[in-house]
């Protein structure tokens, strides 16, 4: 078997060495030789390990390695999604940070796809994984199933962030929003999201519980989701094998709509049902009470994945698709308001009779704040979603304002939450090592949303008026270059708002560094905190 | 007739009562009032790895009959 895996990996090397070479453009070669590197040094690591005994494990406990990894590098991608967005948000206000010397590397329409991929893909997604594999293991009172598969998942998961993201600074890019990675790229995360469905699926079908508790049904629907939608919205055919770019095998409106068809349940599965899933989890752990009504999460779970699906065509009113289609995108959309309103509710109603613990518990501030988040956008989004509301938001800054409302409040605030209640835990300390820094977190995250959802909505409005503004003869008033110079003092509020959510990450960052570093006054050893899988 | 038109007219009629049948099905699962104890037990699953849960709340409760008692879950 290892003497299989070092012929796979110096193949690999071979083959990435040859890439390196012979790479028709830059990305490719330069994915080449971080392929090649990868694979040498494990084919290294392998040799020199080769015919010594393995440790024998001790498959009794917890899986938490895995997770540890994966609390850390949330964070690390937290910090560098959330720098490169706030970069960019001032190069959208002052032009001159593009950079001539970092042309054209660093220009907005390389480092946007970064920003948004980091905080999505990096950050979210490492949250996601870390997180369903700690709840998989926990609430089916059992041990991850496929043994070190879940290294390649988290390690593999690493690669596909590290060659998306030089891909897009390097212009490879096949332009789908979300879905930018080329083929090569698409390919690699298919392998490491199989891999990811088997270690989650088989700890389901070993569990030790009765139930499949229901946080793991929205984990499942999430993987399971986002597989088929990455397979089906990245067939291309590559123009070559040696080189990065590839031909999508739909065109025009059909590629628009199964692009949005993608894009709108990457955040309906990927943001939502996959959060969802942390949600009742951490909630009814950290309130120490079960989920106000399980009969509601079962309802909310079947009515969020049979409408979801349906909502894409409201990213494409007024386009060539046809007037049907963006009419039941929308009527979903509308509808998907319940459902996601009764999540919302299920969680909050979880804290009934536990409410004093909003001021007492930061966890639980986080939590909460994170929920009426929640709330607030799935409102916003329906709303946003009917075609005349759309006529006048669609493709300004509201839509920008919608979507950070939404992922820093609902996914940002609580993947702090989980952090925080995972770091404690993982490293054996009683507590993060400090309350004060957690609340100055909480506060700079939400001053900074404020400021951020608030310019947008000013920004935006403005910006659908002034476009659609025309005089008594039927002249448009203001040209484009109008809006952009009003949004001026807008941006630089929402770079501001987007400073002040940084700097609330990088004391979080700082307090986990304490915490793991054990500097954290110890009230109560993790033993008693977890008890190991029987 | 095209796959198309095949295909669209399937999904337009039979698989959306499939699909409505089935959720109707899920949602009258959901409140069926013999899951009941079956709904407690899975509502419970995350707690039941906390000892702290348990503690000093009375001397000889285990997990279950605390949850039992307070049956918050309907």
């Amino acid at each position: 078997m290892d003497v299989a895996k070092l012929v796979a990996l110096g193949l690999i090397t071979l083959i990435a060495a040859y890439a390196s070479d012979q790479g028709l453009d830059i990305a490719f070669r330069v994915h080449g030789f971080i392929v090649l590197v990868v694979a040498a040094g494990l084919f290294i690591h392998m040799l020199r390990r080769l015919g010594e005994p393995k440790p024998a494990i001790v498959a009794t406990d917890y899986n938490d390695g895995p997770v540890r990894a994966g609390v850390i590098a949330t964070a690390f991608w937290g910090i560098v999604g959330l720098a490169v967005g706030v970069l960019i948000a001032f190069q959208l206000a002052f032009p001159a940070l593009n950079f001539d010397w970092a042309q054209p590397f660093a220009n907005f329409g390389r480092l946007r796809p970064l920003h948004t991929s980091a905080v999505i893909f990096a950050f979210g997604g490492n949250a996601l994984i870390a997180s369903s594999i700690y709840i998989v293991q926990r609430t089916s009172r059992t041990r991850l199933f496929g043994g070190n598969l879940v290294w390649f998942v988290f390690w593999g998961y690493q690669l596909f962030i590290v060659l998306a993201a030089t891909g897009y600074l390097l212009g490879a890019t096949q332009s789908k929003e979300y879905a930018e990675p080329e083929w090569y790229v698409d390919i690699w995360l298919t392998l490491v999201w199989v891999a990811y469905l088997v270690i989650f699926l088989g700890t389901i079908i070993k569990r030790k519980e009765r139930h499949i508790y229901v946080a793991n049904w929205f984990f499942l629907a999430f993987i399971v989701t986002v597989a088929m939608l990455h397979v089906v919205n990245n067939l291309a055919v590559p123009v070559s094998i040696w080189g990065s770019k590839s031909v999508q095998l739909f065109s025009g409106v059909q590629d628009a709509m199964t692009q949005w068809w993608y894009g709108h349940n990457a955040v309906g599965f990927f943001l939502t049902a996959g959060f969802l899933g942390m949600m009742y989890y951490y909630v009814p752990k950290q309130a120490n009470r079960p989920v106000y009504s399980y009969k509601l999460s079962i309802v909310h779970f079947w009515a969020l994945i049979f409408l979801y699906i349906w909502a894409g065509p409201h990213h494409l009113h007024y386009t060539a698709l046809p007037d049907w289609a963006s009419t039941l995108g929308m009527v979903f959309s509308v509808i998907l308001w319940m459902p996601s309103w009764a999540g919302m509710m299920n969680g909050l109603m979880t804290l009934n009779g536990s409410w004093d613990k909003i001021r007492t518990d930061p966890i639980i501030r986080f939590l909460v704040a994170s929920l009426a988040f929640y709330g607030m956008s799935t409102f916003e989004g329906p709303m946003m979603s009917i075609r005349a509301v759309n006529s006048l938001s669609h493709y300004t800054d509201w839509t920008v304002g919608h979507v950070h409302s939404g992922a820093l409040g609902w996914n940002g605030m609580i993947i702090f939450a989980m952090i925080y209640f995972l770091t404690p835990r993982l490293w054996n300390r009683g507590a993060m090592y400090s309350t004060a820094a957690m609340n100055w977190h909480f506060w700079l995250a939400m001053i900074g949303i404020v400021l951020y959802a608030a310019s947008m909505w000013v920004s935006g409005i403005m910006e659908g008026l002034m476009w659609r503004e025309v005089d008594d003869q039927g002249f448009l008033v203001n040209s484009f270059a109008d809006t952009v110079s009003a949004k001026f003092p807008m941006y630089v509020v929402r770079g501001l708002g987007g400073t002040l959510y940084l700097g609330g990450a990088c004391i979080m960052v700082w307090n986990m560094w304490k915490t793991i570093r054990g500097h954290a006054p110890v009230t109560q050893p993790v033993s008693q905190m977890t008890i190991p899988a029987e | 007739m095209e796959t198309y038109s095949l295909l669209r007219e399937f999904a337009d009629s039979w698989f959306l009562i499939a699909m409505f049948a089935f959720f109707l099905g899920a949602s009258i699962f959901a409140f069926w009032p013999s899951q009941k104890s079956a709904r407690d037990d899975a509502a419970a699953i995350p707690l039941r790895d906390d000892p702290k849960v348990c503690a000093n709340n009375c001397p000889s409760c285990t997990c279950k009959t605390l949850f039992d008692l307070e049956q918050s879950n309907g």
